[in-house]
């Protein structure tokens, strides 16, 4: 009974954000172009022979880069921005009154979004594989769904950690700025610029401990075939969701008790 | 007398943008941290790709780090500046606010491009200049007038380019109305600007100097400083930048017939 309710709820929020975002497929198109910073990266890489001193040969780096674009592109959230116009607009309070976390509405947005992102994204790699054929490759159907589901694991944790930071917006009303700093750790330690194989000594040695290498680097050397400890990481992808659930849940119930409508 | 004016109403602008930004406090330390750590990031990242090879496209460590330095005062200019203002057209286009601006007895295209102003992209600017510092002492270049007019002259030009090109693509909104994050395409794409060109292979090189001219947005300017530069290329520069300013001009007049307010 429960379940069935709350099957029907996501089932009719997913419906419903799905063809909110097909209204606006050029803006999606755009965001898609916009995540092909990997691809910028990757001609760095071959162009100056700089996987040699990796010992990664061109062909799994081009893959590598691929599945980073790919892994990008179904992790992005935006959850924090879309909180704090509607805390700030003060759409928050409707929201409240009803049986159901907001958050599962946002969360029902960006599973459309990515729906609605993956022709694009596939039209991306299209060009891609046109420009370099020699990269093209079938992963195996076992590695495919393990990296599925580790680029939703990666999803799940940026978006829990977003979450949080939106929560911050019961307190302060910008949160995004924090977000914004955030993101910059995110950036460069994520693997989505560099392969964390290519860091130095002195930052391999505690990357593997924060949640950033986890969040790009493990699903794109997943699902491109490249070296990778596949049980270690979804037990450290499973791991930080299971730190993160608790102080969502934590900060949310604080948050809501702080809060105050407008005009109240 | 004209003059004058213009700046009578630049000075109100400032007051009313910086009162209002600066009742975030707390807001600008967090931007500052952002800024000093994707500063940090970035020469990260141009480590790793120094770590195993002394040359990227024909450039040493020391002389990149030219280029990042430019890259982060143009970011800053960008932040202060543009950002704040440019994506607010899309916002003016939405809501139909276009209307008020263009009764106003003021050139529409200056009250658009300057209204706001965003103190923490300062930081990044003052950052930037620090970086610069730094790399004009340990490539040791020679401070006199004709290399402090020359690279004044190219940095100013790369300016308005950088400006032109958000205009431009903001100025699009007219047609489209919801592509705000067409410049989100735009900053991704200006991303690459912080790597010397010569580190791409010869599709892209021609590509980022003919369609955006990202090139002569930080290559040439860093050129200047290191004194590699040949006049054509600055003197290149300076007509690319005259195009493109004049052209946005033009093509604010013209999008602007296509302008029906929000309920006509």
């Amino acid at each position: 009974m429960l379940s069935n309710l709350i099957n029907r709820k996501i089932f009719t929020l997913l419906k419903v954000q799905y063809s909110n975002m097909l209204e606006y497929r050029v803006e999606i198109a755009l965001w898609a172009i916009s995540g092909i910073i990997p691809f910028f990266m990757l001609n760095i890489w071959t162009n100056n022979n700089l996987n040699e001193s990796i010992n990664v040969s061109d062909i799994l780096l081009s893959r590598y880069f691929l599945c980073a674009f790919f892994v990008r592109q179904f992790s992005v959230v935006w959850v924090v921005f879309s909180f704090e116009e509607d805390s700030l607009m003060g759409k928050v309070s409707p929201y409240l009154i009803q049986p159901l976390n907001p958050f599962f509405r946002y969360f029902a947005q960006h599973l459309a979004e990515q729906i609605t992102r993956f022709p694009f994204a596939l039209i991306i790699a299209f060009f891609f594989f046109i420009f370099n054929p020699e990269s093209i490759w079938i992963p195996n159907l076992g590695i495919l769904l393990l990296s599925i589901v580790s680029t939703f694991l990666s999803f799940l944790i940026q978006f829990l950690i977003q979450s949080i930071v939106a929560c911050l917006c019961f307190w302060t009303e910008k949160a995004s700025s924090i977000e914004r700093l955030l993101f910059i750790p995110t950036l460069f330690l994520s693997g989505l610029l560099a392969p964390v194989v290519s860091f130095p000594a002195y930052v391999k040695s505690w990357i593997y401990l924060t949640p950033f290498p986890y969040l790009i680097d493990f699903p794109a050397n997943l699902l491109s075939g490249n070296e990778t400890n596949i049980s270690g990481g979804l037990i450290m992808q499973i791991l930080w969701i299971f730190i993160l659930i608790p102080l969502f849940k934590k900060i949310w119930s604080e948050g809501t008790k702080k809060y105050t409508a407008m005009g109240s | 007398m004209n003059l004058r004016k213009y700046l009578k109403v630049y000075k109100k602008f400032l007051h009313t943008s910086l009162a209002s930004e600066l009742e975030y406090k707390t807001n600008i330390l967090v931007d500052l941290i952002t800024a000093i750590l994707s500063l940090v990031g970035s020469i990260f990242l141009l480590s790793i790709f120094f770590q195993n090879s002394g040359y990227i496209g024909g450039w040493k460590f020391e002389q990149a780090l030219i280029i990042q330095g430019i890259y982060t005062i143009l970011n800053g200019i960008t932040n202060t500046w543009f950002n704040p203002n440019l994506t607010e057209i899309v916002k003016h286009i939405r809501e139909g606010t276009l209307d008020f601006v263009l009764l106003k007895p003021i050139d529409s295209q200056f009250f658009i491009s300057l209204k706001k102003i965003n103190p923490s992209g300062f930081l990044e600017i003052m950052l930037g200049f620090l970086l610069l510092f730094f790399c004009i002492r340990i490539n040791q270049i020679n401070l006199n007038l004709s290399f402090l007019t020359l690279s004044l002259i190219t940095i100013s030009c790369s300016i308005c380019i950088l400006y032109s090109l958000w205009f431009f693509i903001s100025t699009t909104t007219i047609w489209f109305v919801k592509t705000w994050n067409a410049t989100e395409v735009l900053r991704s794409f200006l991303y690459i600007g912080r790597f010397p060109l010569s580190s791409f292979s010869f599709s892209l090189r021609i590509f980022f100097s003919v369609f955006i001219p990202i090139a002569f947005i930080t290559t040439i300017p860093s050129e200047v400083f290191l004194g590699l530069s040949v006049f054509w290329k600055i003197l290149l520069e300076i007509i690319v930048a005259t195009i493109f300013l004049i052209n946005s001009r033009k093509f604010w007049l013209f999008a602007l017939k296509f302008y029906s307010s929000a309920s006509s």
